[in-house]
């Protein structure tokens, strides 16, 4: 039945080369697990990949009940967490995940750097990693501050007395940042759209390129 | 056509037209048209985002806190409530300020928050004639001159006198120190 469905689109669309270019390609041995078990330092571009996706998923399931307002914002994740079946989870998902993304991240930095495959002629794509690693800095920060309860609000408070201390700028960086004069009810509704539609955009755009790029140069070769 | 009369003397040679090509007119125009109507469609976008600090500033006003003669050179604290407008919401929240008379009879107001980390301040709880701040430890003088752990000096209020009543405006850095 399924084979069937697949043979139906495939005559008319010719879908077979396209999955076979983007899945069907070689591991070299050297980056292996069942051939070197310390190859498994390769894994951890993927497993940083596999819970972004984790993340993206829950998000967009938090957002069913969640509110980004100073009033609500507080209230809707508490009935979320503790009266939503499976609450918990869900937000746990996207909480531990969060650390989860940074943790495996640093781990995939530390194996780029010390295989050094940041080498030509891969160093735009450690560039293309630099930018996702501030677009994940990006995203912690500003997810921090959306269940609007006391360590969200003073966490986002010192975050943003840190970038007014730029030369200069400052104060305006800091005004964009809270759109007002204080952290308040513009900030949430801010950071909510920054979190949710503008940093994930800009993930994803920039994941296509990292994946464009592994995938037309090659895993660097062994050590 | 003017042209084609130059066309016939010139039939071995490309022909040589002054000013731009049609390819490149046409590209100019699309060009154009295309910037004209990035612009149109990002720039509203761009304004409606950065209208926060543009937006004009709500004046200080001058907030009626306390009588004159109630004021002695000892610090003490006072409660006062201003007038907050965060976007859609309006709310009248309390601040605090110790507020003491100088040797000369100056009054002047300072901040209750802590210039190290931003917790709150308060006079003489260690009977030294200081404040303390009791998280972690910064001490100042009755100026909100830092002694230690603190960075810098506590901030002030604006402060006036008008018919026997203190009135406290924005707050400022310390001028006293």
């Amino acid at each position: 039945m399924l084979k069937g469905v697949y043979n139906w689109i495939d005559e008319r669309l010719d879908i077979t080369p396209m999955w076979r270019d983007v899945a069907d390609h070689e591991v070299p041995e050297h980056v292996n697990p069942a051939h070197h078990f310390s190859a498994f330092v390769y894994c951890f571009g993927g497993l940083t990949f596999f819970i972004t996706v984790i993340q993206i998923l829950s998000g967009m399931f938090l957002t069913m009940y969640f509110v980004p307002d100073i009033i609500n914002a507080y209230k809707s994740v508490d009935y979320l967490q503790h009266k939503v079946a499976f609450g918990g989870i869900v937000r746990g998902m996207h909480h531990w995940g969060a650390s989860l993304v940074i943790v495996m991240m640093f781990l995939h930095t530390l194996r780029v750097f010390f295989t050094g495959s940041y080498k030509a002629p891969r160093e735009m794509n450690w560039v293309v990693g630099m930018l996702i690693f501030f677009i994940m800095l990006g995203l912690g920060f500003t997810g921090y501050l959306l269940p609007w309860d006391n360590k969200a609000y003073f966490a986002t408070k010192v975050g943003i007395q840190i970038a007014e201390s730029v030369p200069y700028i400052g104060v305006y960086i800091k005004e964009l940042m809270q759109g007002g004069e204080i952290v308040g009810a513009e900030t949430l509704t801010r950071f909510f759209a920054i979190h949710v539609f503008f940093l994930p955009g800009a993930l994803l755009a920039l994941l296509a390129a990292h994946f464009f790029m592994i995938r037309k140069q090659g895993i660097s070769g062994p050590l | 056509m003017s042209n084609h009369e130059h066309h016939e003397n010139t039939a071995h040679k490309p022909v040589k037209r002054s000013g731009m090509s049609r390819r490149q007119f046409l590209s100019y125009t699309l060009g154009g048209a295309g910037a004209f109507m990035a612009a149109g469609m990002s720039l509203p976008m761009i304004r409606f985002a950065v209208d926060p600090i543009l937006k004009k500033k709500a004046g200080g006003t001058w907030i009626k806190v306390v009588e004159e003669n109630k004021i002695t050179n000892d610090p003490q604290e006072f409660k006062f409530n201003i007038h907050q407008v965060d976007g859609w919401y309006v709310s009248d929240p309390e601040l605090s300020a110790w507020i003491s008379k100088d040797s000369s009879g100056n009054f002047f107001a300072l901040s209750p928050v802590c210039k190290h980390l931003g917790c709150t301040i308060s006079w003489n709880t260690e009977k030294n004639n200081e404040y303390v701040c009791p998280c972690h430890n910064a001490h100042y003088t009755k100026d909100g001159k830092n002694l230690t752990v603190a960075p810098k000096p506590l901030d002030e209020y604006e402060l006036k006198i008008d018919k026997g009543w203190v009135y406290l405006g924005p707050i400022k850095a310390n001028t006293r120190v």
